[in-house]
């Protein structure tokens, strides 16, 4: 029996039925979500040709060596600084598009669309960039290197994974940061070489505490966070040359000679542990401190429950966090659980990649290849792997809702409506996608459309199509 | 042909969208035009309007420091203290010809580091990070005397959203280039239609209509004829330039949005930052082009303009471990126009010895950002002390609106 909570089920929680998803749901709405967080399932084999991100960073280094040195050679003629210009461009963009291909096609297709909503949460809340250059070829590893082995296992693996990943590495700028202490930087004193200073750099420090862990109000201080960067000197990539080489090409590496030696003492905690443990340690204590399960309950209640979720709902989900020392999928079932994620549907206004995930899905229809596939996502404003800051995407209707916005939907759905007048019918398809949540006024408007293709187009536009 | 300007007046007269705004803004008091750009990831004040002239600016930024105007590199001269980045040589002809007001060692009442609570104090005019969802701009639309403003969309966001500083009960509008073919008049009429039972989205097609509408006469189409500025997501400084040629056009209109902000990202140089040349030095000679694309696209209305440029906060004064900064908290601020009383630079300039640093790291704040915005608002849209003070910014009584920043 398909009622509203199936349309939940299958539209706020997953990524928008499928034509066939709501009979599937059935009347068993809440046991279709927990099957999908039961266990890690088999990585989808849309990943199965992607390289791993050591193998992009090494072509990334290589690509900026023969920059520097086509630089130099084109220095005295001047006139090949456009081809330099690509060559980093021309090694990474076939990886960052074979990424987002293998995404966009695990959304358009999955049949555990709560997991893979889950993973795109994951992968916003430790947002990385491709603005960055050095992200371009490794953004969506983290993703599938970081985020997707953990999301049924405990948060703390899953923090250190991401940590630890040379995307996230590269683009806090951990990579050099070194201890005033450090091997490094006494031999740099030695030397007397003042302009070359080494030092701290602060970034990673200060997001890993104000977005992945504790929260901006979580209750640290400006000192906690230069306390951190040192603690996190040396957690870097390996390769490179003279003072710093060492490692694994592409992989992560702790620099021991970049690390600031000796205890340190955050939030109120005194770390005596030597070399990498020590952060390590610290990283274990904020992936299960209270406030950063208040922090990830709120987020989690956000996206799936309302712009402005209910403290009740939040505090529900931040117990069973706490509880479980930061269980996913148990933190998972206290969001199922929580009365307010089934009521005032819909309640959340669709992102961009919603919108453009669940028209996929709901039309069945396999998404474009190669740059064609970026084009969407472009116009409607949320680039792939590109939210421009560690803070993510951001997750309000008032985010999303622009009128120019809301323009450039309607443009994209009347070219969709076009290219598929042929293929699908509207009603069918608002009935498969919709269920019961289809209001009689929509279905009215429907039915009168001009053509085929403006129903469709009415249909991604209509109130209920572009929330959830 | 049948254009959007036509299909708004055609469905205003079948009485099909009642709430149609007609964009016929009163021309008497209401001639003033404001752009707000906001620099988001926190721009280095120090590089921006390095203060040369100071005895301890060389060996507190080492690397980053500009050169002493005239030299290889060199600052473009301001007074004897400070100069302009080499790289903002446009914003340097404006300052020579008393267009340019550059404003110094100020920052928002916001005291941590984080960016996004930065930007969040910066927008909503409140002393606190969650001190609203509305924002300071729309507010003082609210609190326009009602000789000086129309009754609809005075504020335009460039770009697909509204920023927060522009949001709240006021109705504003949006828009960004397009790269898709404009939409059947018939199919507009059935949004219509079909948004009667969601207010949100039957304003937001409202908004859209009428602007793109505006867009149409102003522009032949709105469509972009430069696909690759056009192109979203890029970031880049061809799109910024292409908005703000749109944004000057908009704003020079009669019956156009007075008020229109955008926002350039890419600020947050913590490594590799670079000083005359290099990271930060290409990302101000794109804003040199940018406020320049601005202005020619403003110039019938350039005596009643006034741009702002402002930043979430400053910078650290020494350089990091990895040849760039940290977030600080003092920096610099931004205003040219016609409008403007230039050819100044108001700083009270705190020092970059160890002991004037804020916290031992970052320059020090003397002026409140809030005082600028205040200033601006009170003599450019007339809004009364009161207002500014209980409505616009509340809790800034300590912030006193900063006199004669635009011409009498």
């Amino acid at each position: 029996m398909i009622d509203k909570n199936t349309v939940i089920a299958a539209n706020r929680f997953g990524l928008g039925a499928r034509p066939g998803e709501l009979d599937h749901i059935g009347d068993d709405p809440r046991g279709w979500l927990r099957s999908q967080v039961l266990h890690t399932p088999m990585a989808p084999g849309e990943l199965a040709a992607l390289k791993p991100s050591d193998e992009i960073l090494r072509a990334f280094f290589a690509a900026r060596e023969e920059r520097k040195d086509k630089k130099k050679a084109a220095a005295a003629k001047g006139d090949e600084a456009q081809k330099v210009g690509n060559l980093i461009r021309d090694a990474l963009l076939p990886h960052y598009l074979a990424q987002a291909e293998a995404r966009v096609r695990i959304a358009a297709r999955t049949e555990a669309p709560f997991h893979e909503r889950l993973v795109q949460f994951w992968t916003n809340h430790f947002a990385v960039s491709v603005d960055k250059p050095v992200c371009l070829g490794i953004a969506g590893c983290l993703e599938n290197e970081a985020i997707r082995p953990h999301v049924t296992g405990h948060f703390g693996d899953m923090l250190r994974a991401v940590e630890q990943h040379p995307a996230m590495i590269a683009y806090l700028d951990n990579q050099s940061s070194a201890g005033p202490d450090s091997q490094i930087a006494r031999f740099a004193s030695r030397r007397g070489n003042g302009q070359h200073k080494v030092g701290i750099n602060e970034n990673l420090a200060r997001e890993i505490l104000e977005l992945h862990t504790l929260g901006v109000d979580g209750g640290y201080t400006q000192a906690d966070v230069t306390t951190f960067a040192k603690v996190l000197t040396g957690w870097s990539i390996g390769g490179g040359k003279g003072r710093l080489a060492g490692g694994t090409e592409g992989r992560y590496f702790f620099r021991e000679n970049l690390h600031q030696p000796g205890a340190e003492t955050l939030l109120g905690k005194t770390y005596t542990q030597s070399g990498e443990g020590q952060g390590l340690a610290v990283l274990g204590d904020l992936g299960r401190h209270p406030s950063t399960a208040k922090h990830l309950a709120t987020k989690l209640a956000r996206h799936f429950i309302a712009d402005d979720p209910p403290a009740e709902s939040v505090e529900k989900i931040a117990a069973a966090f706490r509880s479980s020392d930061g269980h996913l999928p148990t933190t998972y079932r206290a969001l199922i659980d929580a009365p307010h994620a089934w009521e005032g549907y819909p309640a959340k206004f669709k992102t961009p990649q919603d919108f453009i995930h669940s028209t996929y899905r709901a039309f069945d229809v396999t998404p474009p290849e190669q740059r064609a596939l970026l084009a969407p996502f472009e116009v409607l404003g949320q680039r792939i792997y590109s939210p421009g800051s560690p803070a993510g995407w951001p997750d309000t209707s008032k985010d999303w809702d622009g009128s120019d916005a809301l323009m450039k939907r309607i443009e994209w759905s009347v070219a969709v409506g076009d290219r598929l007048a042929s293929l699908r019918a509207p009603l069918d398809t608002a009935g498969q996608a919709l269920g019961p949540a289809l209001t009689q006024h929509t279905e009215d408007a429907l039915h009168r459309a001009a053509s085929t293709s403006q129903g469709l187009s009415l249909l991604l536009l209509s109130p209920e199509f572009q929330r959830r | 042909m049948v254009t959007r300007r036509s299909f708004v007046h055609r469905a205003l007269a079948c009485g099909m969208l009642t709430q149609l705004p007609r964009l016929s803004f009163a021309t008497t008091q209401g001639d003033s035009r404001l752009v707000l750009v906001i620099l988001r990831g926190a721009l280095d004040g120090l590089t921006a309007v390095p203060p040369y002239g100071d005895p301890d600016y060389a060996n507190a930024r080492r690397e980053l420091a500009i050169p002493r105007p005239g030299s290889n590199g060199g600052a473009l001269e301001l007074d004897s203290t400070f100069g302009l980045h080499p790289s903002l040589k446009q914003l340097h002809q404006h300052f020579q010809g008393r267009e340019l007001t550059v404003i110094h060692a100020v920052a928002s009442p916001y005291r941590e580091r984080s960016r996004f609570d930065g930007q969040n104090v910066l927008e909503n005019g409140t002393p606190a990070p969650t001190g609203g969802t509305s924002g300071w701009l729309n507010r003082a639309i609210a609190a326009m005397p009602s000789a000086t403003r129309a009754p609809h969309e005075l504020g335009l966001a460039l770009g697909q959203n509204v920023p927060l500083v522009l949001r709240g009960d006021e109705r504003v509008t949006s828009w960004a280039p397009s790269l898709l073919p404009e939409v059947e008049p018939d199919t507009l009429a059935r949004l219509a239609d079909l948004y009667t039972a969601d207010p949100v989205l039957a304003m937001r097609l409202n908004e859209a209509t009428a602007i793109d509408a505006l867009a149409d006469e102003q522009m032949g189409n709105g469509r972009s004829t430069d696909k690759a500025a056009a192109r979203p997501g890029a970031g880049n400084i061809a799109r910024l330039k292409l908005m703000a040629g749109t944004a000057g056009k908009f704003l020079s209109a009669p019956d156009g949005p007075r008020i229109a902000v955008f926002d350039a990202t890419g600020w947050d140089t913590h490594a590799q930052e670079g000083a005359a040349t290099g990271q930060l030095a290409q990302r101000l000679d794109g804003l040199d082009g940018v406020l320049t694309a601005l202005a020619t696209a403003l110039q019938p209305v350039w005596k009643q303009t006034a741009i702002l440029v402002v930043t979430e906060f400053g910078r650290t004064v020494a350089l990091n471990g990895t040849r760039g900064t940290d977030h600080g908290t003092g920096t610099c601020a931004l205003l040219v126009g016609g409008a403007v009383n230039g050819g100044r630079v108001l700083a009270d300039w705190p020092g970059l010895g160890n002991r004037a640093l804020y916290q031992g790291r970052d320059l020090k704040p003397t002026l409140d950002l809030r005082a600028v915005f205040k200033g601006i608002l009170q003599q450019h849209f007339a809004i009364g002390a009161r207002q500014l003070e209980e409505s616009v910014f509340p809790s800034s009584s300590a912030a006193h609106p900063v006199p004669d920043l635009l011409r009498a």
